[in-house]
């Protein structure tokens, strides 16, 4: 049996030693978790107008998608009323932070995405999933109604039933070319079982994950509504 | 008699002998830390939907039940008996740690798949388990070698569960399709892939069908070898 002052003096060396080793790697490594983070960022908006892009996006490597990002995004933020907030990058602006502000305070990434083919708007939005929350980028043509593209991420969503909207590229293609509105009015789209009877307004679930697919219903309701004032007077 | 017993203590330990290789083969086959002890199921069922994810974690697992072991056997005559579960998890949870931080700088998208599992390694039995029963009792080199063989013993059945999984429910290996169709198909039916009848069957791809995979394992294993029947 060691002494109380053996394992006191024991305790603190290997406290410090263990905690100057971590601090050392976690600042070493810090610059490239970073970079690695804002390319994963990027390349989850590039996923939603990947058709687009000229090239495959998987292929690409994290240099060229930064270089596309620079070249080929600008970004605009909003605030809760559709107007352009001055001296903020789209690109900083953390979804899950602004969820928790009052309504009023929160703050909406616009990025253009000005592509050969054409130039797209992608809007971000955030909801509830079955375990965690699910988010989404949705690119829209410019007629600011037709969705060309969208993609979705989810922190926990099971495997093989919620996580196919992640996992499956034929959830998130049925979204091409749904529109928003019908005659001006608003009515986003929503994730339907059993049928679907208006087809520019709705697309198929995912069997077996029901709480997940209306989440990204409610998500869209929810989410789209606030950038109609921006895109409307981005129209006049 | 004194003479006998010093000229056997100075018998010389070969660096790589007969024991040594027991002690890195047993684990995979005989001795599974997975499939004969039981132990670390719980990830077993949760990182083996895809073999790149199953992969990762093997590599994660061995390292830590190798440097642990060392690190442990290294300290272990100066460690405070009184803290020394203490000290083992420091030692462990330091590990898991590093490996945390650099799998998020050379792999970002796999961290991001696995990370709450990587942290979890730090209550993974097989890790725990091996420095009590072995590394506070025995030299550097071996605890080192049995750290290794026991990290390989897990990541073995890792894979080879993964493997499954993987080819009846998503119907690919490793990230490249083997049967059935893309998940394209659905949309564009002109894009076929070999035996383009089969269905990939979603029950593979949930937890639970882990547990059938390993005790399909376990059970073919012990008919093979009937005297592990009885080992726990």
């Amino acid at each position: 049996m060691h002494s109380n002052n053996y394992v006191t003096i024991y305790t603190v060396i290997m406290t410090l030693i263990v905690s100057v080793v971590l601090a050392v790697i976690v600042s070493g490594l810090k610059p490239i978790h970073d970079d690695n983070e804002a390319v994963f960022k990027k390349r989850e908006i590039f996923q939603a107008v990947k058709d687009y892009l000229g090239a495959d996006l998987d292929k690409m490597s994290d240099k060229e998608v930064l270089a596309l990002f620079d070249k080929n995004m600008q970004q605009v933020v909003i605030d809760a009323n559709g107007k352009p907030v001055e001296g903020v990058k789209a690109e900083n602006i953390d979804m899950a932070k602004e969820e928790k502000k009052p309504i009023a305070d929160r703050q909406y990434p616009v990025f253009t995405f000005v592509g050969e083919k054409g130039t797209y708007y992608l809007v971000s939005i955030r909801g509830n999933g079955l375990w965690d929350k699910i988010w989404s980028t949705i690119a829209f043509q410019d007629d600011f109604n037709t969705i060309a593209g969208v993609s979705f991420g989810h922190a926990a969503e099971t495997p093989g039933l919620g996580a196919e909207i992640t996992d499956n590229p034929s959830f998130p293609k049925q979204f091409q070319g749904k529109t928003i509105q019908d005659d001006g009015q608003y009515v986003s789209v929503a994730v339907v079982k059993g049928g679907i009877k208006k087809p520019s307004h709705q697309v198929d679930a995912i069997t077996g994950a029901t709480i997940t697919s209306n989440g990204v219903t409610e998500m869209l309701e929810r989410g789209l509504k606030v950038y109609l004032p921006y895109f409307e007077s981005l129209k006049k | 008699m004194a003479e006998i017993a010093t000229q056997v203590e100075q018998e010389k330990e070969p660096l790589f002998g007969k024991k040594e290789r027991k002690l890195l083969i047993d684990p995979i086959n005989d001795n599974n830390p997975i499939t004969v002890q039981v132990l670390g199921i719980c990830s077993a069922l949760a990182v083996t939907t895809l073999v790149d994810k199953a992969f990762v974690m093997a590599i994660a697992v061995t390292f830590v039940t190798a440097f642990s072991n060392l690190a442990v056997s290294f300290l272990r005559k100066g460690m405070p008996k009184q803290i020394r579960m203490i000290v083992q998890l420091v030692v462990v949870a330091f590990l898991v740690t590093v490996v945390e931080l650099v799998l998020k700088a050379a792999n970002y998208p796999i961290w991001k798949e696995l990370s709450v599992y990587i942290g979890l390694i730090i209550t993974n039995c097989i890790v725990m388990g091996r420095l009590e029963a072995y590394a506070m009792a025995n030299k550097p080199w071996r605890s080192f070698l049995d750290g290794v063989g026991n990290g390989l013993g897990y990541g073995v059945i890792l894979i080879m569960v993964a493997a499954v999984r993987e080819i009846f429910g998503k119907g690919s290996l490793a990230g490249f399709k083997i049967i059935g169709n893309t998940p394209e198909y659905l949309i564009d039916s002109t894009q076929n892939a070999f035996f383009s009848w089969y269905m990939p069957n979603n029950l593979m791809v949930i937890p639970a069908s882990a547990l059938f995979v390993i005790g399909i394992i376990i059970w073919v294993q012990r008919s093979k070898n009937t005297k592990l029947v009885d080992v726990s």
